[in-house]
């Protein structure tokens, strides 16, 4: 096999994306565990099911678990370290989504017109879930 | 428009084997879970914003097994795929192993989604 030169990355919109999308996926694993450990702290062998483990586990918001076991979701879940848990989640969860959306749609419409378009409408949607994720974590 | 047509034919054609079907169900497992996630992000919202009904809607769907257990398939596969990309792009050299490293994948999946299928079933069991 010959030795292929190989260019260094430049510090490119792609790049920056690319490397975000491996940092974001390796936190978003990192932050399920913690919060799959912390809620099995809290009681979740007996006061869970699984979807609300799963929910506790990646968005512990007291409004995500309405319709739960627990008696009274407020307690002990609703404090400051819940909630920056939360909105690094939330930060991580939805931009790694919504940058996987842009990379699928932008490998099927190619370089036109309707890319920088699109770009810009995900761009404002990712806004728009931002604002409200941050907004439903600190008025709960 | 014939040359088109050709390569989308072509394109269902193409026998990939085990790394083409991990593409695809990781593409279509992250398009999932973007809307999973928006939807999500949107009832949490109504719910606490506006009390409203919606968001039970949502969360009794979400509750349902036969909604849950092709959600997690999707979810621990495409968290399970992401680590071997990684893993994959870190040392480039291990890309020669590409084909064994996904049965490696699927050996690493099975007992973990298996855990959830058994609670999923004993929950349908227990009739909640």
């Amino acid at each position: 096999m010959r030795n292929r030169t190989v260019p260094q990355p430049a510090m490119s919109f792609e790049y920056i994306m690319w490397m975000f999308t491996r940092i974001s996926g390796l936190a978003l694993l990192f932050l399920g565990a913690v919060g799959l450990v912390m809620a099995f702290a809290m009681g979740g062998r007996t006061l869970l099911d699984l979807p609300t483990l799963a929910r506790w586990t990646f968005f512990p918001n007291p409004n995500h678990v309405v319709n739960s076991n627990i008696p009274d979701v407020t307690q002990g879940w609703a404090n400051a370290y819940w909630q920056i848990m939360q909105i690094v989640i939330a930060f991580f969860g939805i931009s790694h989504g919504f940058n996987g959306l842009r990379v699928v749609i932008e490998d099927y419409i190619g370089n036109t017109i309707w890319q920088p378009m699109l770009r810009g409408l995900i761009f404002l949607i990712w806004l728009f879930f931002m604002i409200m994720a941050v907004f439903v974590i600190l008025a709960s | 428009m014939t040359a088109k047509l050709r390569t989308s034919w072509q394109g269902l054609r193409y026998r990939g084997g085990g790394t083409m079907i991990a593409w695809l169900l990781h593409r279509l497992g992250g398009l999932a879970m973007v809307v999973f996630v928006g939807m999500h992000v949107f009832a949490s919202f109504l719910t606490q914003q506006f009390g409203s009904d919606v968001g039970t809607a949502m969360n009794i769907v979400y509750q349902s097994p036969y909604f849950q257990a092709p959600l997690y398939f999707l979810i621990i596969f495409h968290a399970l795929n992401g680590l071997r990309i990684i893993l994959l792009d870190t040392f480039p050299k291990l890309l020669e192993y590409q084909r064994e490293v996904t049965w490696l994948q699927w050996i690493v999946f099975l007992p973990l989604y298996g855990l959830v299928v058994f609670f999923i079933i004993a929950r349908i069991v227990s009739g909640e």
